[in-house]
Order: C-alpha cells, then structure tokens, then sequence
C-alpha cells in the first residue's frame, strides 16, 4: 500500500472544498474569509507539488513559488484594508459595508 | 510503509485543523488552527521532496502571515457574537455546496487519468541532491523575469499596506525637513547693535 498521485489530489479537493465550505458559512467575518482564501491557495499549492514530484518537472515548485509570493502580498493589503475599515466604522461585519450598494 | 503512515497521519491532522478553521467561534484559535494546517501540509511537501517550499511555507505563513493575522485580530474589537448570526443556519447550505464541489473533484481525480499506472512513483533523489540548488538554477534563469515582478509585488503590498494604515493625529508634533533645510541664517538670528553697559574707561 503506497501513497499515489490521487491521494494528493483528494486530499487537495477536500482541503479546498473545506474552505469553499468556510466561505459559505462565515459570510459575515472578514478574518474568517481571508483564512479560508488563504486554505484554498495551499489546496492549489497542494496539486502543483504533488504534480511536480510525480512528473519530476521543478516547473511547479516555481509556480509554488510565486503563490506564495502573491498570497502574502494579498495577506498583508486585505489586512491592512481590514484595519482601515475597522477605525472608520467600528465593526467588520460585511452586512455593515453597503455603502456602494453592490 | 513508513511514507504511507506520515501521509495518513499528517492528511488527516491537515483535514481536522482546516474544518477547525472554519468553525471555531475564536478568531484567533482559528488562527492558530491555520498554523497547524500550514505546519502538517509543509510535512507532507517534505514526502513529496519539496524541502525548499516546506520551509518557506513554515517561514512565510507560521512566522510573518500569522503574526499579521494575530496582531489584526489583537487590535480589533471584534463583537464575535454578531458575527456567528444565521451560522447554524446557512451551515447546511455551505455542507452541501462543499459536499457537491468534492463529489465533482473526487469523480475527476480518481479517474484512470491520474492512476498508478500514468504517474508512476519516481525513483528517490538521491541524498545529496539539493532542492534548493536546482530550484534557484531554474528560477534565476528562466524564470528571472517572474522572479522579478514577484520582488514589485511585493514592494508594491509593502508600500500599499503602510500608506493605507498610517495616519495623522492632528495632535501629534511633526519636524518638517524641508523648512529645517531651507532656513537661512537670517531667518534665525538679529544682531542688535547696543553700547555697552560698562564704564568707559
């Protein structure tokens, strides 16, 4: 009984459709929302690895790579915009962010 | 054998932290719980021998991106109990979109296009092969473009982030290095022209 290629990929759906599952139910919580965003980018960093390895191509680890890189910026300026919104209007509740009536 | 037990092991740590994260009523054990999911998939990327990723996954998210979420969550007053409002409610709904999605996924990824036979388990590198040294030969050759626009990206979220969060307090005394320098001497200082008070001799 070895570890195959599928397992990765299950386990990368499950980690991805958990945080499809958190974006759902946490609709109000901003924190909540962008951990989740932040599951889903390891579940597709999950497949890249997974690929690379058995395909032997580093082309992926390099893809990985720059996931990261964009994962952290996107961390660092959705939290930033979080603490903005918090000082102006006291809550982070998205139903209280309607101004634009989107 | 020994690489089938830490998969299973670490999967399964994975799977529970990542429904704790989604769950938990604290934001910050959700946090923590996101440690943990980062913590064991880095585990399972060094089995897939991608030991370069496993540790800056380890660095970036357990030791930059967390700090930043725990410091936000800190910082904030955060009224939990309004935002768990119609939780249990749209729970199913988020159950079944989850459970469709995967049934979708599992149907795909166990099909005879990803089986044993197509991707066959490669061969161990052998044990002074350096990850990091072939995944740096690649990404400063042909991928240096990409590797640079990664550095403005970042440059870009470090100066977006500051700009947005810094603010003036109209209370707060600030220099003004522009005036500093442009002040000339007779800005600053009178010669006043007086006899003196001494006795003459």
């Amino acid at each position: 009984m070895t570890v195959e290629l599928s397992h990765y990929l299950i386990l990368a759906a499950i980690l991805f459709c958990i945080s499809i599952a958190g974006i759902v139910i946490n609709r109000k919580n901003v924190i909540i929302l962008l951990m989740s965003i932040e599951l889903m980018l390891l579940a597709v960093n999950f497949n890249f690895i997974a690929f690379s390895h058995y395909l032997n191509d580093l082309a992926g680890q390099v893809f990985v790579f720059f996931i990261l890189t964009v994962a952290a910026a996107e961390a660092a300026i959705g939290l930033a915009i979080l603490v903005v919104l918090f000082r102006n209007r006291g809550s982070i509740n998205v139903e209280d962010i309607s101004e634009l009536r989107g | 054998m020994l690489e089938t037990i830490i998969f299973y092991v670490f999967a399964i740590i994975t799977v529970a932290a990542a429904t704790s994260v989604v769950t938990v009523k604290n934001p910050i054990h959700a946090a923590l719980f996101l440690v943990l999911t980062f913590f064991s998939s880095a585990i399972i990327w060094i089995t897939l021998e991608a030991e370069f990723l496993a540790i800056s996954l380890v660095l970036v998210y357990v030791g930059a991106v967390m700090v930043l979420f725990l410091f936000v969550v800190m910082m904030l007053d955060i009224n939990i109990a309004r935002l768990r409002e119609g939780f249990s409610r749209v729970l199913p709904l988020g159950i079944i979109v989850a459970a469709i999605m995967l049934a979708l996924m599992w149907t795909v990824v166990t099909s005879d296009i990803f089986s044993v036979e197509a991707f066959a388990k490669p061969l161990p590198k052998a044990a002074d092969f350096s990850n990091t040294k072939a995944l740096g030969g690649v990404l400063y050759t042909d991928y240096v473009f990409a590797f640079e626009i990664a550095a403005v990206i970042l440059l870009v979220a470090i100066v977006a982030a500051i700009s947005l969060t810094m603010r003036k307090r109209p209370q707060t005394r600030y220099q003004r290095p522009s005036e500093q320098i442009k002040v000339k001497k007779a800005d600053r200082l009178r010669i006043v022209k007086m006899p003196s008070s001494g006795k003459e001799s």
